[in-house]
């Protein structure tokens, strides 16, 4: 009997969407570059698909080769396009990426929708399907996160139960809890939860971001270094108190 | 089982070496066998420190890429019985080890000793991950010092995660091991403390070794300074053995020692 070489197998990965709303060729970079560094490991060579269905108008070959170009360079690797029109085809397969279609609701429709109409029709449903939000438990580490470690939780809160070093990163998309020492740079909220707050028994953070506004050590050596503190969103500032 | 303990800080001239050399002294002189390997593949040191660089023929290399055989590179210690060194090559670099040849190599050497000491080079890169990759313990060296400190941090975050029994869901066990202590400069806060460092890497302490004369002087003279156990640093090496070994001692050499007329008069270095 012959060895087997492989089988095949379905699976879902997780990766990030970027949804496309305009093109600027100035603005574009800059304002990916300033996204990127909010949060540099986490979007360092993570698989990224442009979603095309909210884009404001009609995207021109040389546009989505630019921005492709564009997040490749900043790290990103764009996997795949979801949503384009049926024009922009060809430059998805030459720029190496695999077509998606743009949601389980419209795929049917896109290519048989008349040009014109297609960028109208993705507009309006621009709310994408949400999901029902299932109980995700939290993250728990319970060792040190040691300098030049990065721990996320996805979807869910994370909670430390000892020290951040200097030089560790915490990402979470919901709430962060440090139970030891916070000395590293905590991110809450990194897909954009305005609502999620970091908590730390003891506040020496690097940086402590929520939702990509953040503070820096300097500010926080003011208001409450080495304190039990959190930090939450007011507005688009940071607010830091004791608690 | 020999156990296999490597001697790693991340940090460059912290005293990895030094301390390799004394701890596997230590080890032989208490009755167990044991072999220190220098990891440090192109800037090779640890011969230097044991007195035996002119007897070195074969080297940690030549046995990986067959061309020897481990008893014709293993050094034969002639002050400690019991301790072997298997030197460096001075003329490759760090990529000519390979993965298996040095589980090979270990694999080897473990059915004959007791102690298998792997000094590893600084850096974090492919040497350092080598030399800790098939460690059961860490000795992690440090010293009394912000950088010194982080890249600690960041080495035993690498032992945590890039090593074969946390691949394997176990865990390394570390130690620190805090050098060039001096507690004078401590208490003027020119240092960071014994706690200061505890604290911030959250280890249990192996030993602290006093600044010494005595350490350079050994290393000039190609004897490891436990071996010299009037001095200070010898006598914490002595000391970082023992609780090695599971015994429970009181740190020394951590307070600013006021000497005293007689003191000062026969000389306490």
């Amino acid at each position: 009997m012959a060895k087997v070489c492989f089988q095949m197998k379905g699976t879902a990965f997780t990766a990030v969407v970027m949804d496309l709303q305009s093109y600027s060729a100035d603005l574009f970079p800059a304002q990916l570059k300033q996204k990127i560094d909010t949060a540099p490991q986490f979007f360092n060579a993570s698989p990224l698909v442009l979603n095309l269905a909210s884009f404001e108008g009609q995207l021109e070959d040389e546009q989505l080769e630019h921005v492709v170009t564009v997040c490749r360079e900043q790290g990103l690797q764009p996997i795949a396009c979801r949503g384009a029109t049926t024009e922009l085809r060809y430059t998805i397969m030459g720029l190496g990426l695999a077509s998606l279609p743009a949601s389980k609701s419209k795929s049917s429709e896109i290519p048989a929708e008349p040009a014109q109409a297609a960028p109208v029709k993705a507009e309006k449903k621009q709310p994408v399907v949400e999901v029902a939000p299932a109980f995700r438990p939290s993250k728990v580490i319970t060792k040190p996160v040691r300098s030049g470690q990065q721990v996320y939780a996805e979807g869910c809160d994370l909670i430390v139960m000892a020290a951040v070093s200097e030089g560790a990163e915490v990402l979470a998309d919901g709430h962060i809890h440090v139970y030891g020492p916070l000395r590293g740079r905590a991110l809450a909220g990194v897909k954009g939860d305005t609502d999620a707050r970091v908590f730390c028994r003891q506040m020496e953070a690097e940086l402590v971001s929520i939702a990509g506004y953040f503070v820096m050590n300097e500010k926080l050596r003011e208001l409450c270094w080495k304190e039990a503190a959190h930090a939450y969103l007011d507005g688009e500032s940071i607010q830091v108190s004791a608690i | 089982m020999a156990k296999i303990i490597v001697v790693t800080s991340g940090k460059g001239g912290v005293g990895k070496t030094t301390s390799s050399a004394a701890i596997a002294t230590g080890l032989a002189m208490r009755g167990f066998k044991t072999v220190v390997i220098d990891f440090d593949v192109g800037l090779r040191n640890l011969d230097l420190i044991m007195g035996c660089e002119r007897r070195v023929v074969y080297d940690f290399v030549n046995v990986i890429k067959k061309e020897a055989t481990l008893n014709q590179a293993l050094i034969k210690d002639k002050r400690t019985p019991g301790l072997f060194i298997l030197p460096a090559s001075q003329t490759r670099d760090k990529d000519a080890l390979s993965m298996e040849g040095v589980q090979t190599v270990l694999e080897d050497l473990a059915k004959d000793f007791e102690y298998i000491i792997c000094d590893s080079p600084a850096g974090i890169e492919q040497g350092a991950q080598m030399a800790l990759y098939f460690a059961d313990e860490a000795i992690v060296v440090t010293n009394p010092e912000v950088s010194s400190v982080r890249d600690s941090d960041r080495i035993i975050g690498i032992l945590q995660s890039k090593s074969l029994k946390a691949e394997q869901g176990g865990t390394v066990k570390e130690h620190l091991l805090l050098t060039r202590y001096n507690p004078e400069r401590v208490a003027q806060a020119e240092m960071l403390s014994v706690a200061d460092v505890e604290d911030i890497l959250a280890v249990p302490l192996l030993g602290v070794i006093p600044e010494s004369e005595a350490v350079l002087k050994a290393s000039n003279q190609g004897a490891p300074v436990i071996l010299d156990q009037e001095s200070e640093a010898g006598q914490a090496y002595l000391d970082a053995v023992s609780r090695l070994l599971g015994e429970e001692m009181e740190h020394r050499f951590l307070e600013v020692q006021k000497k005293g007329f007689l003191k000062r008069l026969l000389g306490g270095k």
